[in-house]
């Protein structure tokens, strides 16, 4: 075969790369084997660019069962149990074709999951979009929203939890990262592994059609104006196909029959077969010819790229291949024997008998290329993190920029979102979406697990490393304001082509950030997704690193939630606030601007700060917790009177501005970081003093709860004073308001 | 007391529904496979929700030819309790053991959330342990729960009082506004003309423990464990 420049181009692979292979085979690849190294050596599945630096990532701890490397994390929760969790991104497949990108997204991270031998019991997802007000993006958002629902509400796993952030760096390239939890026994993990040689290799699951052929190849290119074209790229998802393969699956991990398991996600029977054998040191060969296919006249080169969904491929042990096989019969499935392991560490892949490919797996996998790009640090930082307050004129008045601010979409009610979303489905569920944290309980135990996905693209565009810190102490907070302990994290680093030094300098900066973060507040990594390539026409979305923290509450009763609890409550701050207005919703909404510093992250007083939560929960002097993010002090104060319609009357001194005409709104809308507005009962108020006093916390008391109004007085001044009914209707109607049109049709 | 939990490739309230029988009640549950021909003893029987075979069809509309289903409809023919909850009300429907079909939702999307529910009649084996006009606080979550049946139909069900739940608001007024799906007459749940058939859309075994947002949905379980104790359809099986 005479390899072309052009089609070295089609398949993505440089002409070092492609010496490369010719070195690694000591002849020219068939073409069968130029599809396998390119899709293997893209970055989506190699993690070419992103592997040297993800090394710095913390991965153990005393919990941890499974660090990176498998399908998905795992730790131990206790009770013998194991909780195992991932987060992966579907953001390319999303664009192109909202509905099938995102439900298809939600299928590939619960099969992450069974595959560990592990019941999926809760979704969770982080969002980006462009502004809601330009079409293109309205109908991405609907369907993805309704994507990620039809998959999950079929499938019985509820969405618990997540959140959505809206800029237009993501219009014409949303994120949509999604999360999945599940529980095993902790000693009953399964391995991706293939082993024992002479072992059975079996295909279980969809047909495999022309579906998805090379998307994660797709997943690693930036998009430009012809990405429609590639709408054959992206794979359909059958939710009861994966509802029976996830039951099956469960039944047969019950038997002692299985090797080892693995999903055919990204680059389909290519990675699942060529990784297995990897990581068992194994080979692996098959004939595609035995593959169950879904279309007449497919080539081998089209099997072992495509992308259908729905897909497992199982080892199983010598002699058990009936006991297998009579479950996946129950289930009305076929298991196909399309192969077996051997010795040799190859992959070998037939066609009726002809060799068509024969690699070692090792250099699709560990061998696989590695890229220490260089980087450069942005030339916009400089300029973008100086903040002149001054040049922006005299502010409005708090009141208008107020409702302002609870109307805009990052900061207003989701629930248009995820009253789409069976959230309750399994009767674990204690706190519902929309509230912080996703709160399921654990059956069988007297625990529950507190969930939260948490990025700020503008604080990481402005500084990675500290903009990474703030996403894993507000995600961390988050599971510390229910009560819970975080014990483990998974992340989704979005960024843009790593080909460019400056995105690279980005992504470099952000993980060291996360890694110091995680390191400091004991929470290791166990596995994630990079995405990068998030650009269109060489515009690249914000930096938006995502992390996904798991936390533990060892008594489910005693959990808190955001809302206000008790009319005459003290409301009290945890944490101090300062001038922080850089990087803030406030700037963003109100004058168009990314700009100035993202507010500073002490390290100790925000584990110190968790610690606090956790005890003063657990000693039952809380009531309800709520972290002060976007949109600030205000705005938290606002969300923790709605759902149960009580108000607020707070009292707080003004920061100490340097510009003192924005003292009031840096008081009110600034983003300082490790700060919870707690609602405490009365009497209980100096207990909690006392323990905030032991972890050098400033705690004060700012405010009652009560009336029938948002009040919030600054020096003596009322700055913000509104009707609670009038502000929840704002903030509940805005997201739906801009659909409002087709809800009339309707 | 026995339940049976019917459960379909695709049914995904299952769980839920053994869950609530067995440790929320105290009662004994059992799965069985849709393609068994026993309901293994069972003195009351649950049709999940889910969406069985994926319902890729019209909801429910293959579940009905499951080899369980003949038993099923032994089971309600001779006067044993039966509980259709969401897509096991679908199948119900499609099975013709309670009249009417399903339409999508008037906003043509999915909705999971708290409704609250009016009791209308307690003269079901489901209802047996209500108040009439008890107000309970019960979440949906569907795509099609917009009960559909021809006037005249609608009106015999009225007549004969087969209307069980309706969607009212936290006050027990029948409104527009309290309808989450467009339901006719704010119907959500029907029985059969013998009454021992009971379906409806939302989910009781959901709301049976305060931790979860409301217990208002156990009586519905409860009340088929004092019926069936009164020995009122003793002769069913």
């Amino acid at each position: 075969m005479t390899v072309s420049d052009e089609l070295l181009q089609q398949h993505g692979l440089t002409p070092g790369e492609y010496q490369r292979i010719l070195e690694m085979l000591a002849r020219e690849p068939t073409l069968t084997e130029l599809g396998i190294f390119s899709v293997m050596w893209s970055e989506h599945c190699s993690y070419k660019s992103s592997r040297v630096h993800l090394r710095k990532l913390p991965t153990s701890g005393k919990r941890v069962l499974q660090g990176p490397g498998e399908n998905a994390g795992a730790v131990d929760i206790g009770d013998g149990l194991a909780a195992v969790f991932k987060i992966e991104s579907h953001n390319h497949p999303s664009f192109i074709e909202p509905y099938q990108g995102a439900a298809t997204g939600v299928g590939g991270i619960i099969r992450d999951i069974f595959t560990m031998g592990a019941r999926p019991i809760a979704l969770l997802n982080s969002l980006r979009f462009g502004p809601l007000d330009d079409p293109l993006v309205r109908r991405t958002f609907a369907g993805v929203v309704a994507g990620i629902a039809g998959y999950g509400n079929s499938i019985g796993i509820p969405t618990v939890g997540g959140e959505i952030a809206f800029d237009e760096s993501y219009t014409r390239n949303p994120l949509v990262n999604v999360f999945c939890l599940g529980i095993a026994n902790a000693h009953e993990i399964v391995k991706a592994a293939a082993s024992g040689p002479g072992n059975a290799v079996y295909y279980v699951g969809a047909k495999t059609g022309r579906d998805g052929i090379h998307g994660a190849t797709m997943a690693s290119a930036e998009f430009d104006d012809k990405s429609a074209e590639k709408r054959p790229a992206v794979q359909v998802g059958d939710p009861f196909m994966e509802k029976l393969l996830l039951e099956a699956c469960l039944e047969v991990m019950k038997t002692d029959a299985l090797v080892g398991i693995q999903d055919m996600g990204a680059a389909g029977l290519t990675c699942s077969t060529c990784e297995m054998g990897a990581r068992g040191g194994a080979g692996i060969a098959i004939d595609v010819s035995l593959v169950p296919q879904r279309e007449t006249g497919m080539t081998p080169y089209e099997i072992m790229l495509s992308e259908s969904q729905e897909r497992m491929l199982l080892v199983v042990k010598r002699g058990r291949e009936q006991d297998v096989e009579r479950i996946f019969e129950k289930w009305d499935l076929h298991a196909v024997r399309i192969g077996e392991v051997t010795t040799n560490g190859r992959l070998c892949v037939k066609n009726r008998g002809d060799v068509v490919a024969d690699i070692p797996t090792a250099s699709l996998t560990d061998e696989a290329p590695l890229y220490e790009r260089p980087m450069t640090e942005p030339a916009y930082i400089a300029d973008a993190r100086r903040l002149s307050l001054s040049a922006l004129g005299k502010p409005a008045a708090p009141s208008g920029l107020f409702r302002r601010l609870i109307a805009s979409p990052s900061i207003a009610s989701k629930r248009w979102v995820y009253r789409q979303y069976d959230h309750m489905v399994r009767t674990n569920t204690l706190v519902v979406p929309g509230m912080g944290a996703g709160v399921v309980r654990v059956k069988g135990t007297r625990r529950a697990l507190a969930l939260s996905v948490d990025g700020n693209g503008r604080y990481v565009y402005l500084d990675p490393f500290a903009g990474a810190q703030l996403a894993v102490a507000e995600a961390a907070r988050n599971v510390a304001c229910v009560g819970a302990q975080p014990v483990g994290a998974t992340n989704c680093l979005n960024f843009g082509n790593p080909e460019r030094p400056e995105i690279m300098w980005q992504f470099a900066r952000a993980v060291e950030g996360m890694a110091a973060a995680c390191r400091a507040l004991d929470i290791p990594i166990t596995g994630g997704n990079v995405s990068l390539y998030n650009e269109t026409d060489g515009r690249a979305v914000l930096p938006t690193p995502v992390i996904g923290v798991v936390g533990i509450v060892d008594d489910a009763s005693r959990i808190v939630r955001r809302a206000f609890q008790r009319e005459g409550d003290a409301i009290v701050l945890l944490g101090s606030s300062a001038d922080e207005l850089g990087g803030s919703e406030y700037l963003k909404t109100i004058h168009g601007l990314v700009h100035g510093s993202p507010p500073a992250l002490d390290l100790a007083r925000e584990a110190a700060l968790q610690r606090l939560l956790a005890n003063g929960v657990a000693q039952g002097l809380i009531r309800s917790a709520h972290d002060c993010a976007e949109g600030g002090l205000a705005i938290t104060l606002a969300e923790c009177c709605f759902d149960t319609g009580l108000g607020a009357r707070a009292e707080v001194a003004a920061v100490d501005a340097a510009t003192a005409e924005f003292r009031d709104i840096a008081t009110v809308f600034g983003e300082s970081a490790s700060r919870v507005v707690v609602s405490v009962d009365p009497q209980m108020v100096d207990q909690l003093a006392d323990l905030a006093r032991q972890e050098r916390v400033p705690a004060a008391i700012i405010g009652r709860v009560g009336g029938d109004r948002i009040r919030i007085v600054v020096d003596g001044r009322a700055v913000i004073d509104e009707p609670l009914a009038e502000t929840e209707r704002i903030w509940s109607n805005a997201i739906g308001g801009y659909f409002e049109s087709q809800r009339a049709i309707a | 007391m026995k339940f049976a939990v019917v459960v379909f490739p695709g049914s995904n309230c299952d769980h839920d529904a053994y869950h609530a029988v067995k440790h929320v009640l105290g009662q004994e549950a059992e799965f069985v496979w849709h393609k068994d021909a026993s309901l293994a003893g069972a003195d009351a029987v649950i049709l999940p929700g889910g969406f069985a075979h994926g319902d890729y069809l019209r909801t429910g509309a293959i579940a009905r030819f499951s080899p369980i289903m003949r038993e099923v409809r032994r089971f309600a023919d001779a006067g044993g309790p039966v509980l259709g909850i969401c897509n096991g009300f679908q199948v119900l429907l499609e099975a013709g053991l309670l009249p009417g079909a399903m339409l999508r939702n008037r906003s043509v999307k999915f909705q999971c959330e708290y409704v609250f529910l009016r009791v209308e009649q307690t003269d079901t084996p489901f209802t047996a342990g209500c108040r009439r006009g008890q107000i309970l606080k019960v979440p949906i979550a569907h795509g099609e729960g917009n009960y559909y049946a021809e006037p005249d139909v609608i009106e015999r069900l009225e007549r004969n009082r087969q209307v069980i739940f309706r969607y009212t608001t936290a006050t027990g007024a029948v409104t527009a506004d309290a309808n989450p799906n467009g339901s006719v007459r704010n119907i959500a749940g029907l029985c059969s003309d013998r009454r021992n058939v009971v379906g409806l859309m939302p989910h009781p075994e959901r709301a049976c423990e305060l931790s979860l947002g409301s217990s208002d949905g156990l009586v519905v379980l409860e009340s088929v464990v004092t019926f069936l104790s009164q020995g009122a359809v003793a002769a069913a099986r």
